[in-house]
């Protein structure tokens, strides 16, 4: 087993989790330092279609590209040391916060600048739903689908696993195999 | 067992979630303020220190439940579960994701759970609103929509938007902005 690769993934992730925020595409720009240029375990293009891919598998898109490269270069044992890397700074910095955090939680200055954060993450994440839904609804079809998994959500109690389950369900059934079948109703003519 | 309870609901999340980021609020929400582990303004609370500190939004957040849930073992545990199904995954389908990602069935699944997925994220955000916005701040003697906080909520919307301003800037402008307005 080659120990200083491993150390070199473990390591080359420890500093993408440690010096990114936020998350998403914020990281490409830190993947793109570390994994093509300092390292060269793949280059500019590749890394583009690694991060599509990761964005497209179940997971967390950091991680997921933490884990294909890992284990492109080392194997299993290399997907776990880049995981183990990208997760580490998050255990560290999150616990430290979180012990002071739970202590100050209830002092009054505290309630009132977590009232004004609270406020901005409604934004931020009304912003999310804007963006995505902008790159994701291409027709009518993606629009009920996307009006539907939200109405879903607020007046039923249905989890959204189910939900993201079923619009992929019904994708495959309008994008796929609705053409099949119109095609094989064109061909019996 | 707290830590069994928190492998299974942090492998679920990590399983259903696809995109990243805030795509992963929606099976949060159910899977954790229903379960009553945070209540709703601390669930987003979280997102905020999650979005302010280094690393994955996601992770962050498994890691500060699990804290908050079993102490040190119980952040080791959430942050493990939810990488769990991405290396199972990846490992297993690594080749047969590079040679067939460009196939139609596959694009076909994609092109309808993410408008699923846009859907959810909408619905997350009414949510998070009804907290916000309508739970009184400290010391208001009303309850009601706060207007303060819509204002905050709004002017955030806005800069993320249409001004591209940085999250962690938004997040840290609002917290100032709290704490003037809500002293009031």
């Amino acid at each position: 087993m080659d120990f200083a690769l491993l150390w070199q993934l473990f390591i080359a992730f420890f500093r993408i989790g440690l010096f990114t925020f936020g998350g998403g595409y914020a990281m490409l720009p830190f993947f793109e330092k570390e994994v093509v240029e300092r390292f060269g375990w793949a280059s500019r293009d590749e890394m583009i279609d690694i991060y599509a891919l990761a964005q497209s598998v179940p997971g967390v898109i950091a991680l997921n590209t933490a884990i294909f490269l890992g284990n492109r270069k080392a194997g299993p044992i290399g997907a776990i040391a880049a995981a183990c890397g990208m997760i580490a700074p998050s255990l560290i910095v999150i616990i430290t916060i979180a012990v002071f955090f739970l202590q100050i939680q209830s002092n009054l200055i505290v309630l009132r600048i977590f009232s004004g954060i609270r406020a901005a993450v409604v934004g931020l994440v009304a912003a999310a739903a804007v963006k995505i839904g902008l790159s994701s609804l291409r027709d009518g079809f993606g629009v009920m689908l996307a009006l539907a998994a939200m109405g879903l959500s607020l007046f039923t109690d249905l989890h959204a696993a189910w939900v993201i389950l079923g619009g992929g369900g019904l994708g495959f059934g309008f994008y796929v195999l609705l053409p099949l079948l119109r095609a094989q109703g064109e061909v019996n003519e | 067992m707290i830590y069994l309870e928190l492998l299974l609901t942090f492998f679920k999340i990590g399983l259903f979630t696809v995109g990243g980021g805030y795509a992963m609020l929606p099976i949060m929400q159910d899977e954790i303020v229903k379960r009553q582990w945070l209540r709703a303004d601390e669930f987003i609370d979280i997102i905020a220190i999650a979005e302010m500190t280094p690393g994955a939004i996601a992770v962050n957040t498994a890691t500060f439940v699990g804290f908050r849930m079993a102490g040190v073992l119980g952040s080791v545990t959430a942050t493990a579960a939810i990488a769990l199904p991405s290396l199972f995954i990846i490992i297993m389908l690594a080749a047969f994701w590079e040679r067939h990602r460009e196939h139609s069935w596959m694009k076909g699944l994609f092109s309808g759970i993410r408008p699923a997925v846009a859907g959810l994220i909408a619905a997350a955000a009414f949510f998070i609103g009804r907290t916000a916005l309508l739970m009184p701040p400290p010391d208001a003697a009303s309850s009601g929509l706060d207007i303060r906080s819509a204002a905050i909520a709004l002017a955030a919307f806005c800069a993320v938007r249409f001004f591209r301003v940085n999250p962690i800037r938004t997040i840290a402008v609002s917290a100032v902005v709290g704490l003037v307005v809500f002293s009031f």
